[in-house]
């Protein structure tokens, strides 16, 4: 049966609060955009699951017909997507990325590491 | 590509739109974008970077490595 990668796609992003797609791994990012969105995603104190496009050829590609956006890293909360490195950083400068991750998390009894 | 290149292909494919485009690095590969255009009023950021993926018809599948965007109405410009 022919890999259904949209749905695929579709359902981990449906069932992690926070998802991002990235080059590496959080201990091992291996592009300096994914590694920047990993620090970020760390600084909140909230989990956050990851995906490795390098290892996913096929993903690589669907993920960003899925977004319509054309790089890797892609960050993902509470199913939608909120934008790539430069949008993550700003998020995070302007405290807006906690406050997002704070309503994600809200009565969900995960909190963030104090 | 060359900055220039990046500039003209936002250029054409946001009418209307103030661009800047420098080689951070140097290299050819790893550019940063300013672009002010009026045509952001109203919209979020993912919306208004997909406007300049599409301005690029492509080029960041294959011949851009890295860009860096930063977008801003006429009015926000002012205050950046």
């Amino acid at each position: 049966m022919a890999r259904e990668i949209m749905k695929e796609i579709h359902d981990e992003i449906a069932k992690n609060k926070v998802l991002v797609y990235m080059k590496g791994t959080p201990s091992f990012p291996m592009c300096g955009f994914s590694a920047a969105v990993v620090e970020a995603l760390r600084d909140t104190g909230y989990p956050f699951a990851h995906v490795n496009i390098l290892e996913d050829q096929e993903k690589r590609e669907g993920i960003k017909a899925f977004s319509n956006w054309p790089t890797i890293p892609q960050i993902y909360v509470d199913g939608k997507f909120v934008g790539g490195c430069d949008i993550l950083r700003e998020l995070h400068a302007s405290g807006e990325l906690q406050q997002m991750l704070d309503k994600a998390f809200a009565g969900s009894g995960e909190s963030a590491k104090a | 590509m060359t900055t220039t290149e990046i500039e003209a292909l936002i250029r054409d494919g946001m009418p209307g739109s103030r661009v800047e485009v420098i080689d951070e690095v140097g290299d050819g590969n790893h550019f940063r974008a300013v672009v002010v255009s009026p045509g952001f009023a109203g919209k979020g950021r993912v919306e208004r970077h997909q406007m300049v993926y599409a301005a690029l018809k492509g080029a960041m599948a294959d011949r851009i490595h890295a860009l860096s965007i930063q977008t801003y109405t006429p009015e926000e410009g002012e205050r950046a």
